[in-house]
């Protein structure tokens, strides 16, 4: 257990040392909800529409982005092997390094949220929607992208690969997220929706740092 | 400053160990026996299998036909175990460039749940006293290696196996991991490793030489 704390310890150290490891995906995020209204219409009524489905596409594309490098680093420099040679889970790995992905990642999104559904004209009603798929949705899609970045950790330019792997498993969280916002936003029940991807993340949680775990020793045993 | 010593029981056992790579034999019915006090430097031309050989003593490869026993068990079984008791250091020397040399260290021995002093103390042994706070990007690819052999000095792992550990060091380097070694094997430890250097003056030394059996 020791190794897993340290390696989440030392992950987020690495993050604080490299800022634009998290913040260029939260740049990109910000930019894609301030670009929006200028290209297509700055009305509010028309952007109060989309908001919900823009927001969760620029956060879904922003994960995207991030993460390519969550194993190719380890990998290369060896603390993969250090991490196989001390006999701890790599399912306990793959956990600790998907919840640091959604501590660099994933919470940053869900907590900048707030500011992009102003820019974007949201309903008043719909805040409490996006924050909670966010909070609810963002962690799958750090551990439905930790089997990718697992996968694909050696293979060199992995990120298009990466992103064809993925993206068909992160549509239907984009589906039932963007769905709760813009069904809160219109004044209609929501909890539906959320109620899936309570049952998407449980899911993940459960089953993806086996499958993360399992591509890790493929990487290694050669 | 010395690691406190056990007399924890090493015995390591390989027998009829065979091992293909890319249709290449590089071993065939191998056998390797290692116990207290042995030093055993695996030599042999670049390509001649002796990391390939090293990973597998590990337990970090099972890709080969043989048997690896840890005291008379099959090693995987006994993996979590064999883990605490040996310590493997490859190659690729897993200190991120990012952090310090005592942020590194901590990750290296956080397995052992090393006391933070005794980390400091052990940096101070490798010539690194006054670097502590300096990212590791920012010091030679000798001193990096010196990052990474520092934990030789806390880890109370009884089996050492180490691959080329004397890769980017100076004189001095060479002559403080010799002694380190030594010291080691002296103290009723085990060394198994892989190095072009020629190991001096160090009793319990034996050679096994791989990449005779080139086909």
């Amino acid at each position: 257990m020791s190794l897993i704390g340290a390696t989440v310890k030392r992950d987020l150290l690495l993050a604080a040392r490299n800022p634009g490891e998290w913040a260029n995906p939260l740049m990109f995020f910000l930019m894609v909800a301030a670009l929006f209204p200028l290209a297509v219409d700055p009305d509010p009524s028309f952007l109060a529409k989309i908001a919900g489905g823009v927001i969760w596409v620029a956060a879904l594309l922003a994960t995207l982005l991030s993460l390519d490098a969550l194993f190719r680093a380890d990998v290369e420099d060896g603390s993969l092997e250090q991490w196989l040679a001390s006999g701890e889970s790599l399912y306990g790995m793959a956990l600790g390094k998907a919840l640091v992905h959604w501590c660099i990642s994933g919470l940053p999104l869900t907590l900048m949220s707030p500011v992009l559904g102003l820019m974007l004209a949201l309903p008043n009603d719909a805040y409490g929607a996006l924050i909670l798929s966010l909070a609810v949705g963002t962690p799958i899609l750090s551990l439905l992208g930790a089997v990718g970045a697992a996968l694909t950790a050696s293979v060199r330019s992995g990120g298009l690969l990466l992103t064809l792997l993925i993206l068909p498993l992160y549509i239907p969280v984009l589906i039932f997220a963007a769905s709760a916002v813009y069904h809160a936003g219109i004044g209609m029940p929501y909890n539906g929706q959320i109620a899936m991807l309570g049952a998407m993340f449980a899911l993940a949680l459960a089953f993806t740092p086996f499958a993360a775990a399992a591509a890790l020793k493929l990487n290694l045993s050669r | 400053m010395t690691a406190p010593k056990r007399a924890s029981q090493i015995e390591l056992t390989a027998t009829s160990l065979t091992c293909e790579r890319d249709d290449r034999l590089l071993f065939e019915q191998l056998s390797v026996h290692v116990a207290n006090g042995d030093l055993l430097q695996l030599v042999g031309p670049n390509g001649a299998g002796k990391t390939t050989l090293l990973r597998l003593l590990a337990g970090l490869n099972q890709d080969f036909d043989g048997e690896v026993l840890w005291a008379g068990e099959p090693l995987q079984q006994v993996y979590a175990h064999y883990a605490h008791q040996r310590l493997y250091m490859g190659h690729l020397s897993a200190v991120k460039r990012a952090l310090t040399p005592i942020e590194n260290l901590r990750w290296l021995t956080s397995q052992w749940n090393v006391a933070d002093d005794l980390l400091w103390q052990a940096l101070e042994e490798v010539s690194l006293a006054g670097y502590e706070e300096t990212a590791c990007q920012q010091l030679s690819a000798g001193q990096q290696r010196r990052v990474a052999l520092a934990r030789l000095c806390v880890c109370p792992a009884p089996l050492w196996i180490l691959d080329e550990p004397f890769t980017a060091l100076d004189h001095y380097g060479v002559t403080w991991l010799e002694q380190q070694l030594e010291r080691h094997v002296t103290g009723g430890g085990a060394v198994i490793i892989t190095s072009h250097h020629a190991l001096q003056g160090i009793h319990s030394l034996r050679q096994l030489e791989l990449g005779s059996v080139h086909s």
